[in-house]
């Protein structure tokens, strides 16, 4: 039974995708998927030679301080890093009483009530409260930026493909729209409001370079800051929000490793010695 | 069941006879992975995956329990109830990326599992009852993880979850309402993560109910090995303890390496970056694909394309159902009395240069965007693999000459040492 019905299955099977395939190859010959402008111009980000990179790599907390001050005073005019409480920024060397000024300076305050009216009010921010938003709501935030709305970068790195590389080379990689894409692709033109990127998935964003001149931040521990430098900061920064137990992860893993390389040799010495006296 | 010289359990401890005698406990333990469970002596490291089969599961168990304690399944706060496991709980970050990788090692050990059936014919009889609840298995596990990859409610969460459950809207008349009843609601939400969820943390001790009885199944007959040919006699087998509890920790010790390799240096390796991107159901990601162990059947799913007396979506998901339901019937479609594909040139052709492929390419092909040339070739190895296990196999079964047979697990065993014994003290029976 199965061996009589079983063919007639599979021949239904194989006829209905050679039927699919044999309209697909047609449809393909009579018209060859047309190249698009994301195909041809989309650029993958070079690789950045970050401190945490490779299986034992580690934060540089330098960097990611001044990460941190690049976020501060350029990215937070538009971005929330609404996973990251200021009391977790002791993570990167600073002490308790400067996580609380830190958090009590922050350009944008905490949204709360007037504890007598109870209307919408904002005070200066606590360690505890999460880095806030700059935008009362998506819609302000929408408004402020020609309808495009700034994600929040928490996770930023690990919600794109290798998302450290890709921040780095989005944030250098702004330029004019070359010529022979206007050339062979006259209606990808970059639209009014919109920014020529070959990083971004679809070559157009809304984010204007907000890195633009060296010297943009001044750090205090005299690195220069020229625009990759800002950018590789930043990215380092961002790596961090959103993997904080990178370090951890590393220390512990190699550990682990070693672990289990001694174990599984003992395995394997206990292995050789039971079947000493089996061939098999 | 068991041959009639395994080993017998013989309690010596007073308390241990006396537990013999109300709960047998330790002599089933004994019986069914100790000294009283005689195995072939012959088995190579494919026989390794069941073992590790068992321990990925139990892996996913504790993550998993723990996890739940700190998890929260509701829509407007499980993405950042994960970030606070993530963050905030003590190893955290350790018990998500050993739960998220863990199931990709469970799915790895299953699929090699899965492949030492095919190659070593060990769906046939008498062990086709083994190879059926493994499917259940299978397929329980296939829902477990499904439901599983829904739970942190990122962007490939909801629009996986969106995408499957709409293959049962392909059903004519009745599939939209029982679309809605699944999901509680026209689209995923709170009532859908709930009760993905439940079932999620159901689902698991389902599994572990159904590999009891796939084990009890394996008993009865006993292992197979990778001649294919029956025990015989005493000379054939090893008890399992010692014997194969040692060769199975040296394999444990080397998924454990491959897993913490992956767990602490590649944790997102096998992961969508778009899954760390908050569920938006107004947003459609560029490309929805499934975690990478369902490629090969959502390549199925999606080599349909033109309808054909029956519209084309309800072809593609009535194909990825069949290809994994047509594995229950590979006994009876496979009647080649040799097990062993190593003596059957024919199949084993077809096998290594067919099948395999055929399957690897699907897996490719089920991960890129659904976009010429992608599903033209999906077409082509979606046909071939119907085929193979529809009409290739049973033709093959009908004609293939298979090269002749070892006479016994012993004297395969003798052929390959050249000093004619066995090693051990008994001297080897005239062949
Ligand atoms: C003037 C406001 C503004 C500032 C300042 C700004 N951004 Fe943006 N950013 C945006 C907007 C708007 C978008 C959304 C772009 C879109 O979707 O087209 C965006 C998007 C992004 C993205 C996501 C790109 C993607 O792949 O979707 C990243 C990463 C980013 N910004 C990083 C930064 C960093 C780092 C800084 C600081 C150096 C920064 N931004 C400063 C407005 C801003
Ligand atoms: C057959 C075994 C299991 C498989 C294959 C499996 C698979 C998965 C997968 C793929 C995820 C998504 C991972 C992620 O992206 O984070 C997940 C999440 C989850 N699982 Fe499981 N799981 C299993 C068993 C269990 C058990 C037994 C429990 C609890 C009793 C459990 C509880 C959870 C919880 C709470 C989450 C969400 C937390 C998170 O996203 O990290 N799982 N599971």
């Amino acid at each position: 039974m199965v061996r009589i019905l079983g063919p007639i299955v599979g021949l239904g099977f194989v006829g209905v995708l050679l039927w699919s395939l044999m309209w697909g190859a047609i449809a393909f010959v009579q018209e060859p998927p047309k190249a698009t402008a994301e195909h041809e111009f989309h650029k993958h980000p070079e690789k950045v030679d970050f401190s945490f990179n490779g299986p034992l790599g580690k934060f540089d907390q330098a960097q990611l301080q001044r990460g941190l001050q690049v976020y501060k005073e350029v990215c937070s005019a538009c971005h929330s890093l609404r996973l990251v409480s200021f009391r977790d920024l002791t993570a990167l060397g600073y002490t308790d009483g400067q996580a609380k000024t830190l958090a009590a300076e922050w350009s944008t305050e905490t949204p709360s009530i007037n504890p007598e009216t109870g209307e919408p009010a904002t005070r200066k921010s606590i360690a505890s409260d999460r880095i806030p938003s700059p935008f009362p709501n998506e819609v302000a935030a929408r408004a402020a930026n020609n309808g495009a709305l700034p994600p929040d970068l928490s996770l930023i790195t690990k919600a794109r493909h290798d998302g450290s590389n890709y921040v780095h080379a989005l944030l250098t990689g702004y330029s004019a729209q070359p010529a022979a894409l206007l050339k062979h692709f006259p209606e990808a033109k970059t639209g009014e409001g919109l920014h020529y990127n070959p990083y971004f998935a679809n070559l157009n964003l809304a984010m204007a370079p907000p890195l633009t001149a060296e010297g943009q931040v001044s750090y205090a521990d005299g690195t220069k800051p020229t625009v990759d430098q800002m950018a590789k900061d930043v990215s380092a920064f961002l790596t961090w929000t959103a993997e904080p137990k990178l370090q951890n992860r590393h220390r512990t893993g190699l550990a682990v490793l070693i672990f289990l390389v001694i174990f599984t040799g003992l395995t394997w010495m206990a292995y050789q010695n039971v079947w000493r006296d089996k061939k098999h | 069941m068991s041959f009639p010289w395994a080993e017998q359990y013989a309690p010596k401890h007073p308390f241990m006879r006396y537990m013999d005698e109300k709960l047998p406990l330790p002599r089933l333990v004994f019986n069914a992975v100790g000294g009283g469970y005689p195995v072939p002596r012959n088995l190579n490291y494919f026989w390794n995956f069941g073992v590790l089969a068992g321990a990925a599961l139990m892996i996913q168990i504790i993550t998993g329990i723990v996890l739940a304690m700190h998890y929260a399944a509701n829509a407007g706060v499980a993405f950042d109830s994960v970030e606070h496991i993530m963050r905030d709980v003590n190893s955290g970050w350790l018990l998500r990326y050993a739960h998220a990788n863990g199931a990709s090692m469970f799915f790895i050990v299953v699929y090699l599992h899965i492949f030492r059936g095919l190659y070593y014919g060990s769906y046939k009889a008498p062990r086709e009852m083994v190879w059926l609840l493994g499917l259940v298995i299978f397929l329980l596990m296939m829902a477990t993880a499904f439901m599983g990859y829904v739970l942190p409610w990122g962007q490939m969460s909801f629009w996986g979850a969106k995408v499957i459950t709409g293959l049962f809207g392909a059903i004519p008349l009745v599939g939209e309402p029982i679309q809605t009843w699944l999901l509680g609601g026209f689209a995923p939400d709170n009532a859908a993560l709930n009760r993905f969820f439940s079932l999620h943390f159901l689902l698991p001790f389902v599994i572990l109910g159904v590999i009891i009885l796939h084990i009890w199944a394996l008993h009865i007959p006993g292992s197979s090995n990778p001649t294919g040919v029956a025990v015989k006699g005493p000379q054939d087998t090893v008890p399992f303890h010692p014997y194969y509890t040692a060769k199975d920790g040296v394999g444990l010790g080397v998924f454990m390496i491959v897993f913490s390799l992956l767990l602490f240096f590649a944790p997102n390796f096998l992961g969508h970056a778009d899954n760390y991107i908050p569920a938006n159901p107004l947003s459609t990601p560029a490309h929805i694909v499934p975690e990478w162990y369902f490629w090969p059947f959502y390549a199925i799913l999606r080599a349909f394309t033109v309808d054909f007396i029956l519209p084309a979506k309800l072809w593609g998901v009535l194909a990825m159902f069949a290809s994994i339901l047509l594995l229950f019937f590979l006994p009876w479609l496979d009647k080649s009395p040799v097990r062993s594909g190593n003596y059957r040139p024919l199949f084993k052709k077809f096998f290594w240069f067919g099948l395999i492929p055929c399957v690897l390419i699907l897996g490719y092909c089920g991960g890129a965007p659904a976009e010429e040339p992608y599903v033209m070739i999906s077409q082509l190895a979606s046909a071939y693999y119907f085929a193979h296990f529809l009409i290739i196999l049973p033709i093959i079964s009908k004609i293939e000459r298979p090269l002749p047979l070892p006479n016994s697990i012993t004297e395969s065993v003798l052929a390959k040492h050249t000093d004619g014994t066995l090693g051990d003290a008994t001297p080897a029976p005239a062949a």
